[in-house]
């Protein structure tokens, strides 16, 4: 019984961490952008969902006033600074997304301050499911899997499916191709930025209220999602997703069958991974 | 000067005036020396970062310290240089160098983070300035490091885990599983814990660790279910005690198997507990609702110069002002006279906010450990776990200068 727990943890968490990291994925995938602020969005998402649940004692009505918020200041981050930096290196990218990680930061302390604040479960999911006499499982995390889990599945069918995933795929193979058919691919890559950074920001606010928000939320789950999109294969939306289960699972079980190794479980897996694939497991064309 | 005889009239006596008048100035500047030029005080804290309110609230409780006293330690006005230490210890020695040897201080101030803390003591011993942490609870600082100039206002780690042993011990919870992060504070947090446990009569079942700063605990807490322990302890703080103890209650453990920790993991973040978090009982030495005369008037100085209510770190940054001014006043302000200084401070009784403490020989607080318990957004005091508890403080030997 024991183990399908620890199974259950390890899937709920390997889902987490697909929504977390799939926006990353599609940045750095599609448009070769390396974006360290991915973990600012994050906690932009939480903290938004801090406030905008206090204000308006709704998480429902928060979640989409935040998603379009977010979505806003992707595309102005994107018009203003990032389209300059798409024929540079990435050392610049690095340097200006690590620059927004500081003003982020200072922005946060500015507004709302340092200390830790909790977000609370909406009413409606506040239960749990009883399993052995003393262990229940919250309704709410298995409300975050299913989230994550449509979140993947509209991904695919978009991406794969319609019109504009076929542009989108299409870019990221050869832009200059794609432009002269007649795309305005500097706008795709806008809505496709703008997107990838509301994604981040909306796994933030799904997770504040079991995460809680505080300082330096964002850098802390940077790591982990970049272990994710290097093992799955940059800009593979199917690779992220096997890459954040398998993480979950291996971190899980790590840390109940390995407790002394739990804190390398997933490094090791990385390099395994690497090792046998450097390009990842699934590495798009 | 209207002592020293200086009329003039003549050539001579304008010669005789000139010299008259450089000794006079000359006498004047020592004595400024001696008495007017300010004392400097480094303050190496965390202002940003998930520490940035630990380091305000030392800060505030400092100065309020030194503005009880007119501004002034030991007859001298005090000049502050302030480093944000980010809680980062690779730029430890960096930043306490710049504050000692750039800015010469004559006392150093901090830190929160212990990593930081150590390596301020590493310097503090090289050059042997005078260094007081005002958080920190990393073991060494007064244990194999100690040294003469070297101080702390806080706690050790080990005192706020091991009153707590004995207190799950006399309910008669004996078999005890603990979690925490792997590093010093938990391991030591821990550690006191299961040596008070084990001298009462408990025994720990099984120890589980979470790997710093890691924050996913719902692998563990299934294996606590399954286990079944008596009671479980746990040292957490800030957004990680924030979500193990919701996580805890989620995973429908509160109420089942109960929760103990060393108080951190109530400290500041109620707020952000809410519901999960009433009823949990912890360890410290500093609670809500200690009703003595000296902690309400500190707590209405506290709030009507600042915005907000003290907590423990404001006591422990008001405790440090207190203890240096004890220490400066016995030398009148005379930081060069370092063994009399010295001699000073470990003399001192803090009749602190926390009720009164001196200093062990290791120079950290010999204080009263309080059992505490959440109600409401409160950590009510409700009995002393362990009177004027001191550190063992394994390892030191302190020379003498």
């Amino acid at each position: 019984m024991e183990f399908f727990i620890q199974l259950l943890n390890g899937i709920q968490y390997g889902l987490l961490l697909f929504l977390l990291a799939t926006g990353l994925t599609l940045i750095f995938g599609i448009m070769g952008v390396l974006n360290l602020a991915h973990g600012s969005f994050y906690m932009v998402g939480a903290y938004l969902a801090y406030w905008l649940a206090r204000q308006t004692g709704n998480m429902w009505l928060a979640i989409p006033l935040e998603l379009a918020i977010v979505f806003i200041i992707g595309l102005i981050l994107e018009s203003t600074l990032y389209a300059r930096l798409y024929h540079r290196d990435h050392l610049h990218q690095v340097l200006l997304s690590f620059g927004l990680i500081l003003i982020f930061e200072e922005l946060r302390s500015i507004f709302f301050g340092d200390d830790v604040h909790g977000v609370p479960v909406p009413e409606s999911l506040k239960h749990s499911i009883p399993l052995t006499s003393t262990l229940s499982y919250p309704v709410y995390r298995l409300f975050i899997s299913a989230t994550c889990l449509a979140v993947a599945g509209a991904m695919y069918l978009v991406i794969q499916k319609t019109k504009i995933g076929m542009t989108i795929r299409a870019g990221s193979t050869n832009r200059e191709m794609v432009q002269s058919l007649g795309i305005n691919i500097k706008l795709v890559y806008r809505w496709v930025f703008a997107f990838g950074v509301t994604l981040a920001a909306f796994a933030g606010m799904i997770a504040a209220p079991v995460s809680s928000v505080y300082p330096g939320m964002g850098s802390q789950i940077l790591i982990i999602c970049f272990v994710v999109v290097v093992i799955g294969g940059i800009g593979s939306i199917k690779g992220a997703m096997v890459a954040a289960l398998m993480i979950g699972i291996v971190d899980t079980l790590g840390q109940v069958l390995l407790p002394e190794f739990s804190g390398v479980a997933v490094y090791l897996l990385m390099a395994v991974v690497l090792l046998w694939r450097p390009q990842g497991l699934f590495k798009v064309a | 000067m209207a002592t020293t005889p200086c009329r003039f009239g003549s050539r001579r006596d304008f010669l005789k005036a000139a010299g008259c008048l450089t000794t006079g100035a000359l006498f004047h500047r020592r004595l400024a020396w001696a008495q007017g030029s300010k004392l400097k005080i480094g303050l190496m804290l965390p202002y940003t970062g998930t520490y940035a309110a630990l380091g305000n609230a030392i800060t505030n409780g400092f100065k309020l310290a030194v503005a009880e006293r007119g501004g002034k330690l030991g007859g001298r006005e005090l000049e502050y240089f302030t480093v944000d230490d980010e809680s980062d210890p690779s730029k430890a020695p960096e930043n306490t160098n710049k504050l000692v040897q750039r800015d010469k201080v004559d006392v150093l101030v901090g830190t929160v983070h212990s990593g930081v803390a150590l390596g301020m003591v590493k310097i503090a011993r090289e050059t042997s300035t005078l260094l007081i942490i005002p958080n920190a609870g990393a073991a060494a600082a007064t244990g194999e490091l100690c040294a003469p100039n070297i101080f702390r206002t806080s706690f050790t780690n080990w005192q706020t885990g091991f009153p707590m042993g004995k207190v799950v011990a006399d309910r008669g919870l004996k078999n005890i599983v603990t979690i925490t992060w792997k590093y010093a504070a938990g391991e030591e947090s821990v550690g006191g814990f299961s040596e008070g446990l084990s001298k009462a009569g408990g025994k720990v079942v099984k120890e589980l660790w979470v790997p710093f700063p890691q924050v996913e605990f719902q692998a563990l807490l299934t294996q606590i279910g399954s286990l079944k322990p008596d009671a479980v302890y746990t040292f957490f703080a800030g957004a990680g005690a924030v979500k193990f103890v919701k996580d805890y209650a989620a995973a429908g453990l509160k109420g089942k198997i109960p929760l103990f920790g060393s108080g951190f993991l109530t400290d500041g973040v109620l707020e952000a507990q809410g519901e999960a978090a009433q009823g949990l009982e912890t360890t410290l030495h500093y609670g809500d609702g200690i009703e003595t005369p000296r902690n309400k008037s500190f707590r209405e100085a506290y709030s009507k110069a600042y915005k907000g209510e003290p907590d423990v770190y404001a006591v422990q940054g008001y405790d440090t002002g207190l203890l240096l001014a004890a220490g400066l006043e016995a030398v009148r302000g005379d930081v060069n006279k370092k063994s009399e200084l010295v001699a000073a401070l470990e003399k001192a009784h803090i009749d602190s906010p926390r009720g009164a403490w001196t200093l062990s020989k290791a120079h950290n607080p010999i204080q009263d450990i309080y059992l505490r318990k959440v109600v409401g957004t409160q950590n009510k005091v409700t009995s002393v776990a362990h009177k004027a508890l001191e550190d063992p403080a394994r390892g030191c030997s302190m020379k003498k200068t």
